[in-house]
């Protein structure tokens, strides 16, 4: 199955083109274009209500588009009943059948195919053992606990080698220490059966440790679609900065705009700031927003006397309202006469006390403007 | 059936019970007599309820010739029952009454319980309405509105079919009251016990089933049966063995539209006017009890399993997301 995805790598194996889906007055999926590379872990991404849900009951054929079209393997697919197409889901509560064993749960799309039974067999007993279930064949599903029958509900899906299998915030029932490990069992399982993975979620974390792109939603808009680190360094916008990992944002009125910007802040500080690669352009005069994130910012016990910017670094006189201990790292709350308020995160090289500063402190802090990001509003 | 309680699975039971003990207030002498006499109260209902119903049972073993008075215990009154002709022709037909009215109610409440689900929802309340209307309407209207209705119905039909029969076939067919109505009447409640169960189990079923099956590339004929059914199964079962119960020992309906048939209540009914009153009377009776006890015992048997499973599955569910 590895040698599969190697020969379908570029292709596009699902396509949305202007999809648009509306609920009465509701628009879940607003305009969305997608492109959804072969043998990749594709992510959807967005807050509770953002069109996730809606987009994925697309793909599976459970909704149908109000306006635009969707491809499945290059082949249209409008007005394809669910159980014509060659996706698979795994459902948020698993939905297993509480009347059959784990055995014919697993095989149930078999059967409906008609496969001939011994490979149905042996089809079974593989899938069992890709999700490290083997002897379970014959239990029942209602005495399985909630990490097994998760991994009950991926091998039914599994095992019909679809094109696309879907998967709806599949350890959203999980507790943390089984969700984490399962992160990396899915993203391993998906690496060795090849199968293109779209994965739901609105955990930005999860989609970040195991996607190789995300696209963010909002409001069934995509706000960005991209690589982790694309979208962790170069967010095209403040909601996507604000989504993904966190960052200190301060606003103010564009100077100039270009490869670096100027943002006069309220306090009247010209902040310099890189523009994103993806940017959407900026007119001078209009708002926007400087982001930069706690961990680009440096703290130093040596205040200086006045704030000092330019477009090389930014820095500023502050003092710790509030420091955190964490261990591998501290957090603290900064404030500042020049922009207000700012969180810091800095790893602990060195252990208490050389390392972190006490409420109350006073401290440089400092970045370079190349860190930060102008962003529109 | 007896105890309300016993339909409640016991993990309830039991913390109902617990939080009760640890409600309870410090015990004076007051609460402790109160208590004493609420216990009583619940004592002397149970008493009033099934000593009569015992003593039936008791008698029916009696040796002796009357079923006023106990003279040993003996199975006499049993062969008696079972060797009397007439008795046994009564309950034949209250068998055949029973299981022709369970599995028609049973196919037409699921099909109509399966139909509700499409109806507009304002609609699908006043149907519901209905069919709480239809368990509840005396037997004595029932029995009155179905003999109105099948006798202008026959009246209407019987001369139709005479005029229009050929006389190469003989004598022309007459429909009349007898086995076939009383089914038919049974049926009109006995659905209704069956749409009310199986909505109740449609109402409960996970819907995303049906779409992980539509997503198994199950058809929706093929995903009908292979898992639409077998949720609805413990439901109709429950529903058939209930209407079973109900059309056994019915006796007001039958009673206007038996015609010339007779079924086994009726038979009773009319043989405790006619002295001596025997205990075959209450062998009999005793065997109409077993049969609708038997038939409940079932049906909680399939509840109790069903709320386990779900039960079960909902813990998995909440251990996995504590
Ligand atoms: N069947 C439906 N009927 C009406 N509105 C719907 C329906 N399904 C979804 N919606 C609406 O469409 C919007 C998007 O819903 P969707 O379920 O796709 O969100 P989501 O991103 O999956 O959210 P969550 O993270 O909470 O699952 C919501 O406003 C929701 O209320
Ligand atoms: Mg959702």
């Amino acid at each position: 199955m590895a040698g599969q995805s190697q020969e379908r790598t570029g292709q596009t194996d699902v396509e949305f083109r202007s999809v648009t889906k509306r609920f009465g007055a509701v628009v879940a999926v607003d305009d969305v274009d997608l492109r959804i590379r072969a043998g990749s872990f594709y992510s959807l991404l967005g807050p509770s209500g953002c069109g996730k849900t809606t987009s994925l009951r697309m793909i599976a054929g459970f909704e149908d588009p109000t306006a635009g079209e969707i491809f499945i393997g290059g082949e249209p697919v409008l007005g394809v009943p669910p159980y014509r197409r060659q996706v698979n889901t795994v459902f948020q509560h698993y939905a297993l059948f509480p009347h059959m064993d784990v055995g014919r749960n697993v095989g149930y799309g078999l059967r409906q195919r008609r496969v001939p039974r011994e490979e149905q067999e042996r089809r079974v007993q593989e899938a069992l053992d890709l999700v490290r279930l083997s002897a379970y064949g014959r239990r029942r599903v209602w005495e399985l606990s909630g990490g097994q029958q998760q991994r009950v509900a991926l091998a039914r899906a599994l095992i019909n080698h679809p094109t696309v299998l879907l998967l709806d915030e599949p350890l959203g029932a999980l507790d943390l220490k089984l969700r984490k490990e399962m992160q990396l069992e899915l993203k391993a399982l998906q690496h060795q059966v090849g199968i293109t993975f779209v994965y739901v979620t609105h955990d930005q974390e999860e989609a970040i440790t195991m996607s190789d792109r995300i696209a963010v939603m909002r409001d069934g808009r995509i706000q960005q679609e991209g690589t982790p680190t694309e979208l962790y360094d170069e967010p095209a916008n403040r909601f996507v900065a604000s989504f993904l990992g966190q960052s200190n944002f301060f606003e103010g009125e564009l100077l100039e705009d270009g490869e670096l910007a100027g943002v006069r802040t309220a306090r009247g500080l010209i902040l310099w700031g890189r523009r994103p690669g993806s940017r959407e352009p900026l007119a001078a005069g209009s708002r926007a927003t400087v982001a930069i994130r706690p961990e680009r910012i440096s703290l130093a016990g040596d205040p200086p006397a006045d704030a000092a910017v330019d477009r090389e670094t930014a820095t500023l006189p502050g003092r710790v309202l509030q420091g955190t201990y964490l261990g591998d790292q501290s957090e603290y709350q900064i404030e500042t006469d020049a922009l207000g308020p700012l969180m810091v995160r800095s790893i602990n090289s060195e252990g208490l006390p050389a390392a972190h500063f006490g409420a109350g402190a006073a401290v440089r802090v400092a970045w370079r403007a190349r860190s930060s990001l102008v962003l529109g509003i | 059936m007896a105890r309300s309680t016993a339909l409640a699975p016991a993990p309830e039971r039991r913390a109902a019970a617990t939080a009760a003990a640890g409600a309870r207030p410090p015990t004076d002498r007051a609460t402790r007599v109160v208590g004493a006499v609420f216990r009583g109260h619940s004592a002397l209902i149970y008493l009033f309820l099934y000593v009569p119903i015992a003593l039936v049972i008791l008698f029916s073993f009696n040796a002796g010739d009357f079923a006023g008075e106990l003279r040993g215990l003996s199975l006499r009154w049993y062969g008696e029952a079972f060797g009397d002709r007439f008795v046994m022709k009564a309950l034949q037909t209250s068998l055949i009454v029973a299981f022709a009215s369970a599995t028609l109610a049973t196919a037409f409440g699921t099909i109509a319980a399966l139909a509700l689900q499409r109806v507009p929802p304002a609609l699908r309340a006043v149907y519901d309405g209905l069919t709480y209307i239809a368990i509840v309407i005396p037997g004595i209207v029932i029995g009155i509105a179905s003999l109105v209705f099948f006798v202008n119905a026959f009246d209407w039909f019987n001369p139709l079919v005479g005029s229009l029969w050929p006389g190469s076939l003989g004598e022309a067919p007459v429909l009349n009251l007898g086995i076939p109505t009383v089914i038919g009447a049974h049926v009109l409640f006995t659905m209704a016990i069956v749409i009310v169960l199986v909505r109740a189990r449609l109402a409960g079923m996970d819907r995303t089933l049906v779409e992980a099956s539509y997503d198994l590339f199950a058809t929706p004929w093929r995903t009908f049966i292979q898992v639409t059914l077998p949720q609805l199964a413990p439901a109709m079962l429950a529903g058939y063995l209930l209407s079973f119960v109900f059309s056994f020992d019915e006796y007001v309906i039958a009673s206007f539209v038996k015609g010339q048939d007779t079924t086994l209540p009726i038979l009773v009914f009319s043989q405790i006017h006619r002295p001596p009153v025997t205990p075959k009377i209450n062998a009999i009776g005793t065997v109409i009890l077993t049969i609708s006890l038997s038939a409940l015992f079932i049906v909680q048997l399939i509840y109790r399993r069903q709320t386990r499973q779900a039960r079960a599955l909902a813990e998995a569910a909440a251990a996995a997301e504590a």
